[in-house]
């Protein structure tokens, strides 16, 4: 382990990188309202097909960990559709 | 039929009216002949860096409005063979023109221009919209600044999805002792974070207020370094092979990068 490049301090470069690094997946990743309403109607649409699902309870969100960033829904089913396992 | 390129950057004070000063009077060092608009309209400057404030009698408002054809507005540089400019209008703002017209204006340019170089002002509002309607490429102009880059990856995002192929990166303001001492963002480093192709890398020079100072683009200047990054460029532009000229800052690693600058996918 190079112990030198452990305890240094970074220099201004690394912590501007590390920051721009950070900021832009935010910046890159906004998305409108807008957008999130349509992504929220055809998830709804595309597991309405062979679920029940309870429209009120429906959360899409997007998070932002780390260097990543997730499309999170929360579906609430209310019963599986008759059929729909075949 | 000429090519229209339009310099921006999101962010203000990077260098983007200096750069189009300094890349068109390079183009037309080398013969080519080109038109330089100021589409910052309301706060004009490209005519004061030229040097060519005080032969303004029609602007880009007045030809867009019909008052006045293009060919009598423009200003033709006496001192530079082939280079014009169509100035901005001064008491007016972003709203007297709109993109359609400056499609339109950019359009009739390029039948008659090699280059048509347009000078985007700052911001992603009415101005930018109006700067880049007639564009068919994209020059980014930034500092190794945090703010500058943000604003210019942000830039690359608008442009993008207005269907820009490939907009290219204009590093200005690069200071290699900082860089040396790990206190400012190198070449790769930009190149990492924006993930666009670099056109040039334009270093820090004194030389560049002085000639703003006297409106004497300082790409006329043989020994200014700012001014040889400058007609390297536009050199680039042409679509010659010019390696970054050396900043003491292992330039032989970044000549790989500017050897996939070729002119490719421009349109006619």
């Amino acid at each position: 382990m190079d112990l030198q490049k452990f305890f240094r301090k970074p220099s201004s470069k690394e912590v501007a990188k590390e920051r721009l690094r950070l900021v832009l997946i935010q910046d890159r990743s906004a998305v409108s309202p807008q957008l999130m309403d349509r992504v929220r109607g055809r998830i709804l649409e595309a597991v309405s097909e062979f679920l029940e699902v309870d429209e009120q309870g429906l959360e899409v969100n997007l998070n932002h960990r780390e260097t990543r960033v997730a499309l999170v829904a929360n579906i609430p089913i209310r019963k599986v559709k008759r059929g729909a396992g075949l | 039929m000429g090519e229209v390129l339009v310099v921006t950057s999101g962010k203000g004070g990077v260098g983007k009216t200096t750069a189009v000063a300094n890349i068109g009077t390079a183009l037309a060092a080398l013969g080519k002949k080109v038109c330089l608009i100021d589409a910052d309209i309301g706060l004009r400057n490209l005519d004061v860096v030229l040097g060519l404030e005080n032969r303004i009698v029609y602007d880009l408002v007045d030809v867009v409005d019909g008052i006045c054809e293009w060919r009598k507005a423009l200003i033709r540089d006496k001192r530079f063979e082939g280079l014009h400019l169509l100035p901005a209008a001064q008491t007016k703002d972003k709203t007297a023109v709109n993109p359609a017209q400056m499609k339109a204006l950019c359009g009739e340019l390029a039948g008659d221009f090699d280059y048509v170089v347009v000078d985007c002002p700052a911001g992603i509002e009415q101005g930018f919209r109006n700067a880049i309607a007639g564009a068919n490429r994209a020059l980014i102009v930034s500092t190794p600044e945090v703010a500058a880059v943000r604003d210019a990856d942000r830039v690359v995002g608008l442009l993008e999805a207005e269907g820009f192929q490939g907009p290219k990166l204009v590093i200005n303001r690069l200071r290699p002792a900082m860089v040396r001492r790990g206190d400012m963002m190198d070449i790769d480093d930009m190149i990492e974070i924006l993930a666009i192709e670099l056109l040039g890398v334009v270093p820090e020079d004194e030389k560049i207020v002085v000639s703003t100072n006297r409106g004497e683009p300082a790409s006329a200047d043989l020994s200014c370094r700012a001014g040889q990054a400058y007609r390297n460029i536009a050199r680039r532009l042409e679509g010659e092979m010019v390696p970054l000229m050396s900043l003491d800052i292992e330039a032989g690693f970044f000549n790989r990068l500017v050897k996939r600058l070729f002119r490719n996918g421009t349109n006619g």
